[in-house]
């Protein structure tokens, strides 16, 4: 990869904190523009934490998130704003707004970012549900769809500004395996048609290596490793093999800590 | 020991928690005001459109119901005052007594708890769930500040349709007052509004209105902020819609008794 290229995001010995419980350990992360990265790991790993400070949803206890080159702890709110409309993102459930149709719902950052007439915006959002192959369902509300359906909705709002950086958490939970071969396949044309950088977060091994160019392995908060698919599968790591071979993890009981717990008053 | 300092401790962590709810009230409001009066200059306009609709559904729609009841109290209150001033055998005064606790005290006080029943558990619910679906996340990353979305437009409908309203209900109060005193007084539903009329200054009217600014504040702050702090999906919106209605019934009473004892005076 060429080191002259900046990279897009740019995260540096971030660690955050849930009370007093420690969800990431100095993670370091970068993502190069135009490349897909997926973020892998089991439940409870600090996927959904490190997305958070991501989209700066979260500001970081220590460490530095810069997005596109700007450093997230230190912009003002217009700044934050301004970078946002680069972003798209694609929640877990869709996020999709309930009072709203679909067609409403994909066109509201152009009504509210841009100064585009009501045909234009009406065109425009149309083209990307055309994209996500919902063309037609525009006058539907949220609570009509199907699950998959959902998913490529949101998508369809994530990518109405043509961002350049888009996130897609968990695209095939929930989804039957026909339905989430096909966001896969999604996401790789996304990325070839509009060059734009994407990073997934999903614990499905098989969409992971189909769609990624390199994979980032969080565990317990802490980068395992980052490195292309075949390196991953080559990893002697392991955590990384467990969890690429289903491997039950092996928990040690610490006897006095087993008995103090079942028989302590108060936990 | 430990049992004696369990209460302490509690007490010390409610009492932290209320002050970080109204420091989140105060801050909910101040980022409102500035984000009405400068969020176009920044790109965040409050839309018109949204304002409109927030005032049909805590206005327009809660007007039946708002009527219903103000003359109910109405009615209520003169039975009560003429069977209280029987006794002194000055019936005739229940005309200034009930213009004049219709007026400062009842018509806010029933526009104030009717809303907060409506609109104070809507706001929790509807930020509580969305808050549950990550629509607020999604809102902040499509680049939409969610208090100028969700909290602005309900803010200004409130503070203009809390007096509306609070003036209608003392229309209806009064209204049902005269209704059923004029029986007893052997005067006509005209006269008695005319006596009302004369007798009602303007403070009497202000002291209300003043008030209801107040509840229209407390009941949006409240519903809007408990909706925000939801946690724990379905159930943690149940809770809140509940705990809301219940905080800013509680705060609007607090708030009136306090407001009449500085005007009173």
């Amino acid at each position: 990869m060429n080191a002259s290229v900046e990279p897009i995001i740019e995260v540096t010995g971030l660690e955050a904190y849930y009370g007093r419980r420690r969800i990431l350990h100095g993670v370091d992360f970068r993502v190069m523009p135009g490349e897909i990265r997926v973020i892998m790991g089991g439940s409870g790993s600090g996927k959904s934490t490190l997305l958070r400070h991501l989209l700066g949803l979260q500001r970081p206890r220590n460490g530095v998130v810069k997005l596109l080159g700007t450093d997230l702890g230190k912009t003002s709110s217009n700044a934050r704003v301004a970078l946002r409309r680069q972003l798209g993102v694609s929640f877990q459930g869709g996020a999709l707004f309930t009072s709203m149709t679909v067609g409403e719902n994909v066109a509201l950052p152009l009504r509210e970012h841009t100064s585009l007439d009501e045909n234009t915006i009406r065109i425009m959002s149309r083209l990307k549900l055309e994209v996500v192959n919902l063309g037609g369902f525009q006058d539907l509300m949220p609570s009509q769809l199907s699950g998959g359906m959902i998913k490529r909705a949101a998508l369809a709002r994530a990518i109405v500004m043509d961002p350049k950086l888009l996130f897609f958490d968990e695209p095939s939970a929930g989804l039957d395996p026909v339905v989430s071969a096909e966001l896969d396949e999604l996401i790789l044309q996304l990325r070839d048609a509009m060059r734009m950088s994407i990073v997934v977060v999903t614990h499905e091994l098989e969409s992971a290596f189909k769609i990624a160019d390199t994979i980032t392995v969080l565990d317990h908060g802490k980068v395992l490793l980052t490195g292309t698919v075949a390196e991953v599968k080559a990893s002697s790591n392991e955590r990384i093999q467990d969890l690429l071979n289903r491997r039950p993890r092996e928990v040690e009981v610490d006897v006095d800590a087993y008995l103090r717990r079942l028989t302590e008053e108060e936990a | 020991m430990e049992a004696l300092l369990r209460p302490l401790e509690r007490l010390g962590r409610r009492t932290t928690q209320v002050a970080a709810d109204i420091g989140y009230g105060g801050m909910l409001l101040i980022e409102s005001i500035q984000l009405t009066l400068f969020g176009w200059r920044r790109g965040q306009p409050v839309r018109l459109r949204m304002i409109a609709e927030q005032m049909r559904q805590v206005g327009v729609d809660a007007i039946p119901i708002v009527c219903l009841l103000s003359m109910t109290i109405g009615v209520m209150l003169a039975i009560q005052f003429i069977a209280a001033l029987r006794e002194f055998g000055a019936e005739a005064q229940v005309v200034v007594a009930a213009a004049k606790s219709i007026t400062r005290e009842f018509g806010a006080l029933i526009t104030g708890i009717v809303v907060a029943g409506r609109s104070g558990s809507a706001f929790a619910a509807r930020l509580g769930s969305m808050v549950v679906s990550q629509e607020v996340d999604a809102l902040a990353v499509i680049g939409i500040e969610p208090v100028r979305y969700l909290v602005a437009p309900a803010l200004i409908a409130m503070l203009v349709m809390m007096p509306m309203l609070t003036i209608l209900a003392d229309v209806a109060a009064l209204i049902g007052a005269g209704l059923y005193a004029s029986g007893p007084l052997q005067m006509s539903l005209g006269a008695y509004l005319t006596q009302t009329l004369l007798v009602l200054e303007p403070r009497d009217l202000w002291e209300g209105l003043s008030k209801s600014v107040v509840f229209a504040l407390l009941i949006t702050l409240i519903g809007i902020s408990t909706g925000f702090s939801v946690t724990g999906g379905a159930e943690g919106v149940g809770r809140s819609t509940t705990r809301a209605v219940v905080a800013s019934i509680s705060a609007l009473v607090v708030a009136d008794m306090i407001f009449s004892f500085f005007l009173n005076r």
